[in-house]
């Protein structure tokens, strides 16, 4: 074996070692602290009304989400690659704001808003209509903490296809839309993708913001992650563990939903 | 008919583009707009098909005034430098989709979509896609897309500029004999001045965003309306105020007093043409195309004194033609009048 082998073989450890005692061991961990006490505890506690609303409540985070995120997303990232415009880097600056800020200050700017002395609270309560303390609320901290990834992913994507192909297309006879569902669609499709994917996986482990406007009431504004934090703190830890779990596989699912899809096109 | 841009102008931030164009392609014919890169011969060939709009200036396409026309509706076929081919699809998907935004059915798009692969002899080829192709295969596929629409005007973007030597000169020779099969008027920029003259009938040289000089190869190389035309067309050699190509550089060993004295710097033999490098008394350096026997001939030896004395000259400065044999000054509305064509001794 000579010096470069050897150094190879050596970084590769290093690298995997790393990971695995950083990344793997934990969720590991959580598999087998989850069945420490046989099937039964973790599934008991997933399966009550309240973990079981929870996970619903999670569900419904991701269906509202992920679809406006998405749309926002590619309309943005067009507008900030296709549009040459002076404002583009405010507007992207902007954009970035989401993973600068931690989300709790986030959730507590959501109560200046929408709070019962925020700019819009006292309008929107005299119309019936409830933000805080609700799902209206989470959805809308769900949607800030998430937006910035499909506009990160699609960019790139679009720069790089360039406008020679919907140019093309233009003098073939297509009309913008026909233009953006035949060409540019199809050829930023997996940036799109990976950006839904990461959306995806933050607004089911969302916790700091939504657990701000929420107020993490048992059966009603309870998503998983919130769950989980209940119920550790009230030392139910089967169930904490079985729903960090579920959480879990649920990210992972899509993850291998993208890379499924993503084999199958290849 | 025809293709007609008048007064085009067209500004990018501090740089313009296009200053004042105006120029004119009749029917059927192709055409090269021949400029240095940053000359605005692709910024005017996209403002022809609706790419680009111009801050000021007309577009007319066969009569019918185009300017405010969207690119999809002025009828024209685009090829672009890298080929635009859309990734996604097969060839025959490429090919077909102008058909099918125009809703032709199937069993149409099919057969008009092989009658054309068949003319750039990609038949067979139409399952695969675009990646599993060759540049020219590539190029070739776009220029059947462009023509799948039937445009009245074609319009190529240095369709050979990404392509090797080899199969851009195929495909030009290729690109004349369809446009004698197909007479659909036909616009190609390149910066190759070989290449415009190899294949186009008619020239609009472009330098700085203004049209030099337009004409047939033959007009734009023995009668250059300036100093840039004559040495974009050609090799030119600088002796004082005037022009001389290398190949109207005679070599004597006997002075005169129309000869130069000079000092064979380097022999370069390029095969049937010999390049013969000088350094003239005043530093300058010139060089001489001879052919083999002229050499031999001459006997020749790098570092000897040989004289030049240039059979044909240009200048650029001078009074307008006053010689008879200045032959006719080319036409169009480039021309100056200030080409001064002098033939020494």
């Amino acid at each position: 074996m000579n010096n470069s082998t050897a150094s190879r073989w050596g970084l590769r450890t290093l690298g995997l070692g790393y990971l695995a005692l950083l990344l793997l061991a934990p969720l590991v961990l959580i598999f087998f602290k989850t069945f420490e006490d046989g099937l039964a505890p973790p599934i008991d506690a997933i399966t009550s009304p309240d973990g079981l609303h929870a996970l619903k409540l999670t569900l419904l985070m991701v269906a509202v989400s992920v679809p406006i995120n998405t749309i926002f997303g590619v309309g943005c990232a067009l507008l900030l690659v296709r549009h040459r415009w002076k404002g583009n880097p405010v507007i992207d600056a902007i954009i970035n704001l989401p993973f600068a800020i931690s989300p709790i200050v986030i959730g507590l700017s959501l109560f200046l808003l929408y709070g019962t002395d925020g700019w819009f609270g006292p309008t929107l309560a005299d119309a019936g209509i409830k933000i805080l303390f609700s799902v209206p609320g989470m959805i809308l901290a769900s949607i800030f903490v998430s937006l910035p990834f499909v506009v990160r992913e699609t960019v790139p994507v679009l720069q790089e296809i360039g406008t020679d192909q919907e140019q093309a297309a233009t003098t073939l006879g297509a009309n913008a839309r026909q233009t953006f569902l035949r060409i540019t669609l199809p050829a930023i499709r997996w940036g799109v993708a990976y950006g839904v994917v990461l959306t995806t996986a933050r607004v089911l482990g969302e916790f700091g913001a939504v657990t701000i406007v929420s107020g993490s009431i048992n059966g009603q504004t309870q998503t998983l992650p919130l769950f989980v934090e209940k119920q550790y703190a009230n030392f139910n830890q089967a169930g904490a563990y079985g729903a960090s779990l579920v959480l879990a596989l649920l990210a992972l699912a899509t993850l291998l939903a993208m890379n499924l899809l993503k084999r199958k096109e290849a | 008919m025809g293709i007609t841009v008048e007064g085009a102008n067209k500004r990018f931030g501090d740089f313009q583009a296009l200053k004042d164009v105006s120029i004119s392609v009749p029917d059927g014919s192709l055409t090269a707009l021949l400029g240095p890169s940053g000359s605005g011969k692709s910024t005017l060939l996209r403002a022809i098909a609706g790419l680009e709009d111009l801050d000021s200036g007309r577009v007319v396409i066969n009569d019918e005034d185009a300017t405010a026309k969207p690119p999809q509706r002025r009828g024209v076929g685009f090829v672009f430098q890298h080929y635009a081919a859309f990734k996604h699809m097969t060839v025959f998907e490429n090919v077909g989709f102008g058909l099918k935004i125009r809703k032709w059915k199937k069993p149409e798009i099919s057969d008009r979509v092989h009658e054309l692969l068949r003319l750039v002899q990609l038949d067979g080829l139409a399952g695969r896609f675009p990646s599993q192709l060759s540049g020219g295969q590539r190029q070739r596929m776009a220029l059947a897309r462009a023509l799948a629409v039937q445009p009245q005007v074609l319009l190529l973007d240095e369709p050979f500029g990404a392509l090797d030597a080899k199969v851009r000169k195929d495909l030009r020779t290729w690109l004349r004999h369809l446009h004698e099969e197909m007479h659909v008027t036909t616009i190609f920029v390149t910066h190759d001045q070989e290449e415009a003259m190899d294949v186009a009938e008619q020239l609009v040289v472009m330098n700085n965003g203004q049209v030099e000089q337009s004409g047939t190869a033959n007009e734009l190389y023995e009668q250059p309306a300036n100093e840039f035309v004559m040495s974009f067309v050609g090799e030119v050699n600088r002796l004082g105020d005037d022009f001389v190509r290398p190949h109207d550089m005679d070599v004597v060993l006997d002075p005169d007093e129309h000869t130069q004295e000079g000092l064979v710097q380097r022999i370069v033999a390029l095969g049937f043409e010999i390049r013969v490098e000088f350094v003239l008394g005043d530093g300058t350096e010139v060089w001489a195309q001879l052919t083999r026997g002229e050499l031999q001939r001459l006997e020749l030896r790098e570092g000897q004194i040989a004289y030049l004395r240039p059979s044909q000259a240009k200048s650029f400065n001078g009074p307008p033609p006053s010689d008879p044999q200045g032959a006719s000054t080319p036409p169009g509305p480039d021309d100056g009048g200030d080409a001064e064509v002098s033939a020494a001794v």
